[in-house]
Parts: C-alpha cells; structure tokens; sequence
C-alpha cells in the first residue's frame, strides 16, 4: 500500500532558505543542502524546494542549489518557482530535479504543462495551484504571481485541465491558509481529491501532526510543511510517528 | 571500484542516477557508445519519460548491446522505465516493441479510485529465491506495471490495486520499478548489493 508522503518544503532565496509568512517579512532559516540532508536523516519522503528568488541572478543561483542539494540527497526533489518555460524545467530536472512544479506559467500558458510531461514524462509534470476562497460565492478561485493576482479561474476546473493537459501531480496550497498555522483548508482538498485521479500533496497551514492526519482523511496523499519543520516544534520522524498511530501507512524506516 | 557506464538515452533525468552512484562510491560515466557499453564491467539503463522515445534511441547498436549483456548475464541494472524497455512492449506505447529481452507486456494501472501515476513510497516484498533485492520502502513513479514475473527470474511484489512485479534479478542483473538512487538508505544499500554482485 502506498504510504502517505510527508514533504518538508525549502523556500529558498539567493542561494540561503527563507522563512515569511505569504512571502512576508523573510527570515534566514539556514543552507539548503544542510537542511535537506537533515530532513532527509529525519525521515522526510520527498521535499520540494520553492525558489522565492525575485531576480534572475537569483533564478540561476536556484539551479546551482539545486545540484547541491542533489550531492546530498536520497530522496526525490521537485522544484518550483519561476519554471515559465521547457528550458527551465530541463535546466532543473538536469541538475537533480525529479519533478518541476509549474504555478502561474501553467496558468497563462496551459500548452506548458503538455511539453514539459511530453518531453519528460507526466511522472516529472507538477500543477502547483494556489487556491484562495472566493470573496463572494461559492467555491475557490486560482491566484498567481505569488497571490498579487486573482485570476477569477475555478481552482477544481484548473486542477481537471491540468490533469488532461498531462500534469502528473497536483501540489494544491490554500492560499487563505498558508503560513497561518490554522489547519489546511479541508473542503478544498475534499473537493480536489475527487475531481482528479493523480496524486494530491496538500499545503498551507500546518501547525500540528492532527492536522496532517486531517488532510489525509480529506483526501490529500502528501502533506507539505514548512513551518513546524523549521522552527524546530516537530521532526519529521515525530509527526509520522504520530500519523502512523493513527492508522496511516507510514515509512519509518531510518534515513540516511 | 571500476567504472559504471550509465546509457544516455536522450530522454532520462540522468543528474540522480548518477547523484545515487556516486554516493555509493561508483564512478558514474554517461554513455551512448554500444562498443563502450558491451565492454563495460557494469551497465545501468535508466529511464524517465515516454517508452517510444526511448526506445528510438536504443533502436540502434545501443539496444542490440545492452540485450547481449543480458542474455550473458553479465552486470546490469535498470532502473523504472528502463526495467519496462527490457520487456516485449507497454500499454503505453502499442505497436512500439521494447527489447523482448524479457517476457512481459506492461499494462497501464486502472480501477475505480486508484491513484495513477502510482507514486510515492510503497513496499517491496522480495520472493524467497531474491539474492539482491530486500524487503523495505522504494520510491516508485510510473503508471504502467508487470503484472507476472518472467520465467527464469526471481521477482519482487509491490501492491497498487492488486499485487504487481516491482523488481526482477538473476545473478548480477536487476531490474527495478523502483528508483533505488531515491529510495533513501534502503536504496543505497541495494546499489551497493548490485555493484558487489
């Protein structure tokens, strides 16, 4: 049985990881390829790095990270942040990605999403979608550029294009959520869980292993977070302790 | 600890395959040469993307070379596609042959509420008659399974829907759905089985 994936996530800036609340206020949390080998010797199954480099000196010191870390690393990486084009995908995925996950490129230019999963297999394909709550109605909508832009798009209907466009994954993040420590939106994984068949990684508001094992119940097949891993409150191996007592199928094999 | 040449199909993720060797003090050259690759101690066909595309680039001198080797038994490991390409075709691919080195046809995963791609870690459970392989977690990314183990091999199951051959050896040969340069400790202590084998 597939186990549920917990996935620490590495905002990165500059070559150093960062921590803000919605891209706010960042604080120095430390080197990306210690904290990835640390993660790993935790336990953790996957990790994602995000890169929040706002420059382009910043987005080429990104796939240098990403070969550092990749010197390290036992365990699949997926990169995300300011993948706008096949070139960039391939210059990530050939410096040690496993997988790119494609945000507001994959919003403006949906074609994007068919190439990269064409040329390197829908496996190395991920929509990462930021959903807030409309403000009015029902229902969530697709923000982008780092929640500058609220695009009006129904998030559940992105996720089902997406999908048929060829997206291997879905890293779904609750944009009301995020950085709040207040528990993922769990409507929201609800709904997207049963609108597609590919893997689900919830993100966004993780505060305590209870709320892990309330996105898994609501649908999600990962869990990424931030927060609770960097400021030291839980390792990762304590969080799939607590998930494993609860009934989910957990690896607690050491690390590294 | 002699060299391993990894087959540079064109269309792999090469940089964790390599990563994941080095790690275990392998000395990892990426390869396209069929002479290289029939001469070489140690072979490893890896593979992320579509079987037709990779199956184009082995159509010539590397396809024939890398099926000699197996044939002979001589060291060879391939890793989630490139177990797939070792096969007489996949559901992904109709009308597109594989090697045919192996016995098999991959079938895509299907069922009501099973999550395709089959990806994240699950549990391999090796047959009794494994020397190389060893039960523990792997980290698999495919849609497209074997459903029976070849005739002659010692096979591995994994279950996704129902149970399904997840990893096949015979002497110094294994092939893997599974990556074992990201499958963490477990998967490094396989690559060392396999370099010593």
């Amino acid at each position: 049985m597939l186990c549920v994936r917990i996935i620490p996530c590495l905002d990165v800036r500059d070559g150093r990881v960062v921590k803000g609340v919605k891209f706010q206020g960042l604080r120095d949390a430390g080197d990306p390829a210690e904290r990835a080998a640390a993660y790993e010797a935790q336990g953790a199954d996957e990790l994602v790095m995000l890169d929040v480099s706002a420059t382009p000196d910043g987005r080429a010191t990104a796939v240098e990270t990403v070969r550092h870390i990749r010197a390290e690393l036992s365990i699949p990486l997926t990169v995300g942040g300011g993948v706008r084009s096949e070139a960039n995908a391939g210059a990530l995925l050939e410096a040690g990605a496993d997988k790119v996950a494609m945000n507001t490129a994959a919003v403006e230019q949906p074609e994007l999403l068919t190439r990269v999963a064409t040329r390197f297999g829908a496996q190395c394909a991920v929509v990462a979608i930021d959903a807030a709550r409309r403000l009015e109605g029902e229902g969530w909508e697709v923000v982008t550029r780092s929640g500058k832009h609220r695009t009006g798009i129904d998030a559940i209907g992105w996720a089902r294009e997406a999908v048929a466009r060829g997206a291997g994954e879905i890293l779904l993040t609750s944009w009301d959520r995020d950085g709040t420590r207040s528990g993922y939106d769990l409507d929201l994984l609800t709904a997207a869980s049963r609108a597609v068949p590919v893997p689900l990684i919830a993100s966004g508001g993780a505060n305590d292993p209870k709320h892990l094992i309330e996105a898994v119940h609501a649908g999600a097949d990962a869990v990424l977070a931030a927060s609770i891993f960097h400021d030291g409150d839980y390792t990762v191996r304590a969080v799939k302790d607590v998930m494993a007592a609860a009934g989910l199928e957990m690896r607690l094999e050491a690390g590294q | 600890m002699s060299g391993v040449r990894v087959v540079r199909t064109g269309t792999a993720n090469l940089a964790s395959v390599v990563a994941g060797l080095r790690r275990v003090d392998a000395e990892p050259v990426l390869c396209a040469d069929p002479d290289l690759l029939a001469k070489a101690d140690r072979v490893v066909l890896p593979g992320v993307g579509a079987l037709a595309a990779a199956m184009e680039t082995l159509r010539g001198g590397l396809g024939d070379a890398l099926a000699a080797r197996i044939r002979a038994g001589r060291p060879t490991l391939a890793i989630c596609l490139g177990m797939q390409l070792l096969l007489e075709g996949s559901d992904e691919s109709p009308g597109v042959a594989g090697l045919g080195v192996v016995a098999g046809h991959a079938h895509k995963f299907t069922g009501v509420g099973l999550r395709v791609p089959h990806l994240g870690w699950n549990r391999v459970e090796p047959g009794a008659d494994c020397r190389l392989l060893r039960p523990g977690h792997a980290y698999f990314a495919h849609s497209f399974y074997l459903a029976e183990a070849p005739v002659g091999w010692a096979a591995a199951r994994t279950t996704h829907g129902g149970a399904y051959v997840s990893a096949f050896e015979r002497g110094p040969v294994l092939a893997c759905q599974f990556h074992p340069e990201l499958s963490g400790a477990w998967g490094l202590d396989l690559l060392r089985r396999w370099l010593e084998a």
